[in-house]
């Protein structure tokens, strides 16, 4: 979610209105914005470098005002105001339109060369004519643009923006892409020229830019915006041209996008829909005159069109996120006030189920801490060693579901087991008095070629006796008081048993399998010497770990 | 234990105890241990030792710890008052013809006695005598004031002496002031003259003799701890999650099969109307989710309902332009580890609409969820998702705005208001706040909404039924409720066991 930082004082002048923090605050929360924070340069500065470096900083009261992400025409202080004051009512919303240039000369032209298709293909132009900027307005035009590049940009990779004085440049603007080695030109803020093989790696230590190299660095060409005289505007999604630069004293603005995609037009459509349907999907009863002038408060301008209940809303180029009658009905619900619709319990009746396996799960969970076992929670997700070589397993064995993008080992692969995270948590806990008996009862995850995704969760039961002796007949009672809570009897066929077996991860001759009805369902015993020493440990320990989806 | 705090070792004999239970019967408002020590002749600790077993029978007596000053003894003191004062014996040992000096300084008392007696003009010295200095009597009697002063002051009746003598006295290192603490003794409750010996325990033996009858039992120190049950203990972050299933199912609501963990993008993204390329929409950030290299692909979906999620994102339909972009299956197949259960409900709904006839219902689910985002003292890779799911025909957000309210109420929140919201795959979205009086503002409790008509169309849904949803984070109420300021110590292998012995049962509307 976009944060905007607003100064307080221009922001109440600009809606004509000072308020407490708190009705602000409460206009804010009516409106779908969060007041997050109210700050000024000098506590952050002095928050983020230490008292000394906020000296003589500004104090100058700032509001951090979260946005949805889905308004872009938030962003800035002017959209802030001009959201605010059409939602009070003080102001009827803009309606944008192209004007031809005031001195009936031809619009400014921007030319796409072929050669952009391999690298970004899309540009579109516009010209800002007649401004004047302050001092704060040329700070939030700037940091708009930033606004835009960071999100719905998607950090450039999207869309780059530049913006131009036009009074220092002619048209007609060609975008062209050209090899690194033959663009030159001096750009933003520097005193000399550079190839565009030098900026990358000039601005390859730039705290900012370095950020938005990686876009076109290994391209073969490179995108470059030209005027008509062969000067450089700029070579998105990097950097501009220091000729072109905007000032305060700026009159005229020259505004290039060049993108990867382009899927919006710039265009106003009416939609037509009918008081009912808003009604009836927010739980309200207004007559349609009312409901327009609801969404007129939302910038959507809005009237009855005389046959029925239908109502007609324009949609203007700001509101892309506007793509279905439910994104109107929602704008005519925030307008009402969710807080004023009346709550009212759906008269939906229906018979509640549990899901078998959580319901064992459930009682399963009871009576073992009724044995005496202390529930563990652990991650599901860990590293291959702790499924693999610290259970002296081979990784390609387990069948474990392994993550393309961690960002550290902790997060390689999913379990396969629930041994590891129990023996970390028994290493956590080595302070603690001996025995230490744990369990759970959680999902692990297996490859399976027969579900879907190729994977599938089986449910578990592990438990853990850490103590000086390895205690095999406190884990072997605990399966015995387990199957007799299942209804299984001891027995070779139709109940259960154990039966010796070798599993690296148990002492050898210290290990049995457990059956039930004839199929493996998991294995106990005493752990291997190197699996306790691996797992930070020093005392014995004996472990139980079975399948628990048969008994359902 | 309140059993065995009591000992019984340091028992004084029964004669002694019952002496002073008979000197007790016979004073009237009580008496203090020092005067029975001096009535019974016996040392002033023996005493102290009787009260202490006496008080361990229970009201037999009833005490109040006093403390006084008192003169006392030394123990030349002690010699003094039964031997006489060192001048007194040196006098006494003086015969008419006199004594030699030498012989008399070697007698014990010799130098001390001698200069006082001189002092006190008792005894005088011939310096000149033939055979070496002598010593002689210059008086017939004396009179023993020192010694007469200390046995008053062994009498216990130091009273009698002047402040300025006992000061002499102390300053010759004859007496000393101590504080002596001792009880006043009153009669107790069950006042008795006579002992019986008390059981600590009632035996089987005495349960079929019947002599418990006339036996007296040890009192219980009930300000001691019990023993420890040995037990096991339920994790609390599931003992949060029993307590929430619980009220789901109290409200009617039937449990997802939230059992796998593994997703498509298709049903994690595609089906709820997210945008496939990453980099198109801010709600699919490639960077918060983890995805799966092997298997690093799903294989098999349900074809016409695929065809339709992608019609609907590359070119709109059932009243939505859609988001006109170049929707590619090659994305849809990519599997990762899910990041919301709503990909669940996903699946649910998708069923449901496959049924002949369709049927209300309402879901749930609390289940793991991941996310590859930064860890902090609040967020962790994986963590617990709560979900609730209804879907009717004719549902309202005013409806969803009343099962919030039932469902709150049932964790003891009433006090809600909502916000508008941006949630991709939800129009209208809300999140719910609460107002918390411990912090005297509004906190989001959770985030909800109707689905967006682009999800539950193609599933095959018919076009009157609504669907509304919310969802919240196991994590967070359960570190409220046990006051834990770090999810590591509530959720993981790093957690202290004896967080999990201690926790209490949880009552989330209390």
């Amino acid at each position: 979610m976009p944060t905007v930082s607003v100064k307080r004082d221009l922001l109440f002048e600009a809606l004509g209105q000072k308020y407490t923090d708190e009705e602000f605050d409460e206009l804010c929360f009516e409106f779908g914005l969060e007041l997050d924070e109210i700050t000024s340069e000098k506590e952050i500065l002095s928050r983020e470098q230490g008292d000394e470096k906020a000296e003589g900083a500004s104090d100058v009261v700032l509001y951090k005002i979260d946005v949805p992400a889905n308004r872009y025409d938030l962003l800035c202080l002017e959209g802030l105001v001009r959201g605010l004051q059409v939602f009070k009512e003080k102001l009827e919303a803009p309606r944008y339109k192209r004007v031809s240039p005031a001195d009936g000369g031809e619009p400014q032209r921007l030319v796409i060369t072929e050669e952009t298709a391999s690298v970004r293909p899309h540009a579109v132009a516009a010209v800002l004519r007649n401004i004047t900027f302050t001092q704060e307005r040329y700070e939030s035009f700037i940091e708009l643009q930033e606004k835009l590049h960071q999100n719905i940009c998607r950090k450039r990779t999207l869309v780059a923006i530049g913006t131009h004085d036009l009074d220092t440049i002619s048209g007609p603007f060609t975008y062209t892409a050209k090899p690194p080695g033959d663009i030159r030109f001096k750009p933003l803020n520097q005193s000399k020229e550079y190839t565009a093989a030098e900026l990358i790696s000039h601005y390859k230590t730039d705290s900012h830019l370095r950020h938005y190299l990686h876009i076109i660095e290994n391209e073969p060409l490179y995108p470059i915006i030209y005027d008509n005289n062969g000067i450089v505007l700029s070579m998105p999604p990097v950097i501009n041209g220091d000729h072109s630069k905007i000032s305060l004293k700026t009159k005229n603005i020259f505004i290039e996008c060049t993108a990867t995609d382009q899927t919006k037009e710039l265009a106003y459509r009416t939609e037509t829909l009918s008081g009912d349907f808003i009604n009836k999907r927010v739980g309200i009863n207004e007559s349609a005159e009312s409901i327009a002038q609801l969404l007129t408060r939302m910038c959507l301008r809005s009237e009855v069109s005389g046959e029925g209940d239908l109502i007609q809303v324009e949609i203007p180029p700001t509101r892309a996120d506007v793509i279905h009658a439910c994104d109107i009905m929602e704008d005519a619900a925030i307008a009402y006030g969710f807080n004023n619709i009346i709550r009212s319990t759906p008269r939906t009746y229906t018979v509640a189920n549990q899901l078998p396996l959580n319901k064992l799960t459930e009682l399963l969970r009871q009576d073992l801490t009724a044995a005496g076992f202390t529930e563990a929670l652990t991650f599901a997700l860990c590293s291959q060693e702790d499924i693999a070589d610290k259970l002296r397993k081979n990784i390609v064995e387990t069948r474990a579901v392994h993550i393309s993008n961690p960002k550290t080992a902790e997060f390689q692969v999913v379990r396969t087991c629930l041994l590891p995270g129990l023996l970390k948590t028994l290493a956590a806990n080595r302070k603690m008095p001996l025995p230490l008996k744990l369990f759970e009862i959680s999902d692990v995850v297996l490859k399976d070629e027969t579900k879907d995704v190729g994977a599938r969760n089986n449910r578990r039961l592990c438990a853990v006796y850490y103590n000086k002796s390895p205690g095999f007949e406190v884990i072997h009672g605990l399966l015995d008081r387990v199957m007799q809570l299942l209804d299984v009897k001891p027995g070779r066929n139709q109940g259960y048993h154990i039966q010796a077996a070798e599993d690296s991860t148990f002492f050898p001759g210290r290990c049995a399998e457990i059956f039930s009805c004839g199929k493996s369902i998991g294995h106990l015993g005493v752990l291997h010497p190197d699996v306790i020493s691996r797992s930070e440990l020093t005392m014995p320990c004996s472990a139980i770990d079975m399948d628990i989806e048969p008994f359902l | 234990g309140a059993a065995g705090a009591t000992g019984f070792g340091s028992m004084a004999d029964t004669g002694l105890l019952e002496s002073l239970l008979r000197l007790l019967e016979k004073v009237d408002g009580g008496t203090d241990s020092q005067d029975v020590a001096a009535d019974l002749g016996v040392d002033h600790q023996v005493i102290v030792g009787a009260v202490k077993s006496l008080q361990a029978l229970g009201e037999v007596i009833s005490t109040e710890q006093k403390s006084s000053k008192h003169w006392e003894l030394t123990g030349e003191g002690r010699e003094i008052a039964e031997q006489g004062s060192h001048e007194a014996r040196v006098f006494n040992a003086i015969p008419d013809e006199g004594l030699p000096q030498n012989g008399l300084m070697k007698m014990p008392s010799g130098k001390v006695g001698f200069s006082k007696a001189m002092s006190n003009k008792w005894i005088r010295l011939d310096k000149a005598h033939e055979g070496g200095p002598r010593v002689f009597k210059t008086v017939e009697t004396i009179e023993d004031t020192v010694r007469d002063k200390l046995q008053l002051v062994q009498k216990g009746q130091s009273a009698k002496l002047e402040d300025k003598e006992k000061t002499e006295l102390k300053k010759r290192k004859l007496l000393s002031e101590v504080t002596v603490k001792s009880y006043w003794i009153t009669k107790g409750s069950s006042f008795s003259t006579t002992i019986t010996k008390q059981e600590t325990e009632l035996t089987p033996e005495m349960i079929a003799s019947g002599s418990w009858k006339e036996k007296k039992f040890k009192p219980y120190n009930f300000e001691a701890m019990g023993v420890a049950p040995d037990c096991g203990h339920l994790h609390p972050l599931m003992k949060v999650r029993t307590q929430f299933r619980q009220i789901f199912l109290e409200m009617g609501f039937t449990e997802m099969p939230t059992n796998n963990f593994i997703e498509s993008s298709f049903w994690n993204f595609d089906s709820l109307f997210l945008q496939i390329n990453p980099q198109q929409h801010p709600a699919r950030d490639q960077h918060d989710t983890f995805f799966i290299s092997d298997p690093a692909l799903a294989h098999e979906f349900p074809q016409d309902y695929l065809e339709r999620v992608k019609q609907v994102h590359s070119e709109g339909g059932y009243g939505s332009q859609g988001y006109k972009y170049d929707w590619k299956i090659e994305e849809a197949q990519k599997n990762l580890l899910r990041t919301h259960t709503t990909a669940v409900s996903a699946r649910m709904l998708y069923k449901l609409a496959q049924q002949e006839k369709f049927t209300p219902v309402k879901y749930f689910s609390i289940d793991r969820v991941f996310r590859n985002e930064t860890l902090d003292a609040t967020h962790l890779a994986e963590f617990h998702q709560i979900e609730g799911v209804v879907a009717d025909y004719g549902l309202t957000l005013g409806n969803l705005m009343g099962v919030l309210h039932q469902f709150f109420t049932k964790l003891g929140i009433t006090k809600l208001r909502f916000k508008p919201a941006y949630n991709p795959y939800t129009e209208p979205s809300m999140e719910v706040f609460s107002y918390h009086e411990g912090l005297k503002k509004w906190v989001e409790v959770g985030n909800s909404g109707v689905f967006r008509p682009e999800m539950l169309l193609p599933m095959g849904l018919p076009e009157g039924v609504s669907v509304i949803a919310w969802g919240l984070s196991l994590e967070r109420p359960t570190m409220i409720k046990y006051g834990i300021n770090n999810i590591r110590e509530l959720v993981g292998h790093k957690v202290n066991l004896q967080m999990v012995y201690d926790s209490p049962i949880c009552r989330l509307d209390s």
